[in-house]
């Protein structure tokens, strides 16, 4: 059990929305004290994801764990799953329709730059059936 | 360089945040493209973008930028300000477009982040 846990539903009808859920785990882990450089690190990281779970997968859900020495990310959808996730890892690798690209999003930078501000992303996911996504911020001061 | 002296700068209107035109800001990060937004990291950074949607908005409240400037005379909506105001970033608007505004901000000392 962790010391703090949240849990967020995405809707995927709503592009506009996309982000309420990180907004709200940024504002939850200013109060509970962590350093700006780590709750930077952690919700950039769960933008990107949940841009991608509202782009991709219709929506899904997010639980976060935190802890004072690391906060954990799992993000699952039941969208169409990734068939190559070392090509999904590509920077500038993207199969975000055009009407994503025209809000700002769909450059193939999600994945890498999730991976960029974690210390560890595993990725599980089926095509057909969905992805579930685990990030874990080490919180280092 | 001061929010107050960008909106001078670049002949900008103020959307919102009149309170915090005195906020200082470091470097400037210029994109209509927000992962590479989220992929620059720097502390106390004005955003300039010709994208108008609720993300920019989104975009900066996870980076922790200070304001955002909209180019070219685009105007964000109601719903986008409101957005802004409840985070407390300035949102200004400049009739220059991007190069440009970009530009005479770093004529007048204004930098970016380091080559990748």
């Amino acid at each position: 059990m962790s010391l703090f846990e949240l849990h967020y539903d995405v809707s995927g009808d709503d592009f506009t929305r996309a982000g309420e859920a990180s907004g709200d785990v940024k504002a939850n882990l200013k109060k509970l004290g962590f350093s700006p450089a780590v709750i930077r690190n952690v919700v950039i990281a769960l933008y990107e994801a949940e841009i991608n779970m509202v782009i991709h997968a219709g929506g899904g859900v997010i639980d976060v764990s935190i802890d004072p020495d690391k906060i954990c990310m799992v993000l699952t959808d039941h969208g169409p799953g990734i068939a190559d996730i070392s090509l999904a890892m590509k920077e500038g690798y993207s199969t975000a329709p055009d009407n994503v690209r025209a809000l700002g999003f769909g450059a193939g930078m999600g994945l890498p730059n999730i991976k960029k501000y974690t210390d560890d992303m595993v990725i599980e996911s089926e095509v057909g059936v969905g992805t579930v996504i685990k990030l874990r911020v080490d919180v280092k001061e | 360089m001061t929010v107050r002296e960008i909106k001078e700068i670049l002949e900008a209107e103020i959307i919102c945040g009149e309170d915090y035109l005195d906020r200082e800001v470091f470097a400037a990060c210029g994109s209509d493209m927000m992962s590479d937004v989220l992929a620059y990291v720097k502390e106390q950074a004005v955003l300039l973008s010709g994208l108008v949607n609720p993300q920019v908005v989104r975009t900066a409240e996870m980076m922790d930028m200070q304001c955002i400037v909209f180019v070219r005379g685009k105007h964000p909506d109601e719903s986008i300000i409101e957005l802004a105001k409840d985070r407390d970033i300035v949102l200004l608007s400049t009739g220059y477009p991007m190069f440009a505004s970009c530009g005479m901000l770093y004529e007048k000392g204004l930098r970016g982040g380091a080559k990748v």
